[in-house]
C-alpha cells in the first residue's frame, strides 16, 4: 500500500510541474500504478534505502534516483531497477 | 527485489487481489533546472511524526489519510514511527530514520552543492491506506498546495 500511496502523490505533483521521483520495493505494484519515475530497489519492505546507519549505501540509493530527474532519454512511465556495486 | 514472499499467506493474496489505481496517463514533468539549482522536498509514507504530533491512526477504516509537516530542521533521530503495520520489520526504521525518511541524507547533498536546497518542510504519512480516495482527494492535493508554495522543484517520494 506504501507503494501506491507515494506513487498517488507523485502523479500530481507531477501534475502541478513538480518532478518527482518514486522509491518502489515492489516492482509489479509499479507496473500496476504507472508512476512517472520509478527507482525499483532490492531491499526488504522497511528497508528502502538499503542499511540503517550506511549513509554511504543511502546516498547511493538516493544518487540513482536523482540520475533518473537527469536522464534525458526515460519517457513515462520510467522504471528503473537500482543495482547495489 | 523485494517481493511478496516477505509477506505472510493472507497478505500475498491481499496484494494479488487488490485493485491496484492506475495512473493513466501518466503526468511527466522534466526536471527544468540543474539540481544543484533545484529545491528538494521528501514525501515519505513510513509515519514518522515529530514527537509533539499525533501518531497516525490504524483505526480509520480504509487508512488513516492524513499527512504531518516535518520541517527541515527536525533532528532525524527525533522522529517518532508511527506506522502501524506489521507486514514489515521496523526495527531498522526505529534504528535510524534516515532510512525512510532520509532528511540528513539531503542536507548533505545540499552542502555538497549536488542539490540547490532542501526544503523548509517535507511531509509524512503513513502509507497503509487501502482505500484511498479521501487520501486522493484531500490529503494529496494538500501536500501539493504546500510544495507549490514553497516553490519546490523535486520532490523524492519513499515508501516502506
Amino acid at each position: 500500500m506504501c507503494n501506491q500511496a507515494v506513487c498517488l502523490v507523485a502523479a500530481e505533483l507531477e501534475r502541478q510541474g513538480i518532478a518527482t521521483v518514486v522509491i518502489q520495493l515492489l516492482r509489479f505494484v509499479a507496473e500496476k500504478v504507472r508512476p512517472p519515475r520509478a527507482l525499483c530497489v532490492p531491499f526488504r519492505h522497511g528497508y528502502p534505502l538499503d542499511s540503517p546507519n550506511a549513509p554511504d549505501r543511502q546516498h547511493a540509493v538516493i544518487e540513482a534516483a536523482l540520475r533518473l530527474l537527469e536522464d534525458q532519454t526515460l519517457e513515462p512511465p520510467a522504471m528503473v531497477d537500482f543495482r547495489p556495486s | 527485489m523485494g517481493d511478496l514472499s516477505e509477506f505472510s499467506l493472507p497478505v500475498q493474496l491481499f496484494l494479488r487481489a487488490y485493485p491496484w489505481r492506475r495512473i493513466d496517463p501518466v503526468p511527466w514533468t522534466p526536471l527544468g533546472r540543474p539540481l544543484n539549482q533545484c529545491r528538494l522536498a521528501l514525501i515519505s509514507s513510513a509515519g514518522f511524526v515529530l514527537s509533539e504530533q499525533p501518531p497516525f491512526d490504524d483505526s480509520t477504516k480504509g487508512g488513516d489519510p492524513s499527512f504531518r509537516e516535518i520541517p527541515s530542521g527536525a533532528e532525524v533521530q527525533t522522529l517518532r514511527d508511527t506506522h502501524r503495520s506489521e507486514s514489515f520489520d521496523h526495527s531498522g526504521l526505529r534504528e535510524d530514520p534516515n532510512l525512510a525518511f532520509p532528511l540528513d541524507r539531503v542536507r548533505e547533498l545540499a552542502t555538497s552543492h549536488r542539490l540547490g536546497s532542501v526544503n523548509q518542510r517535507h511531509l509524512s504519512f503513513m502509507g497503509s491506506i487501502t482505500a484511498p480516495g479521501r487520501f486522493v482527494r484531500d490529503s494529496v492535493p494538500a501536500i501539493t498546495r504546500l510544495l507549490k508554495e514553497d516553490a519546490v522543484d523535486v520532490g523524492l517520494l519513499v515508501p516502506v
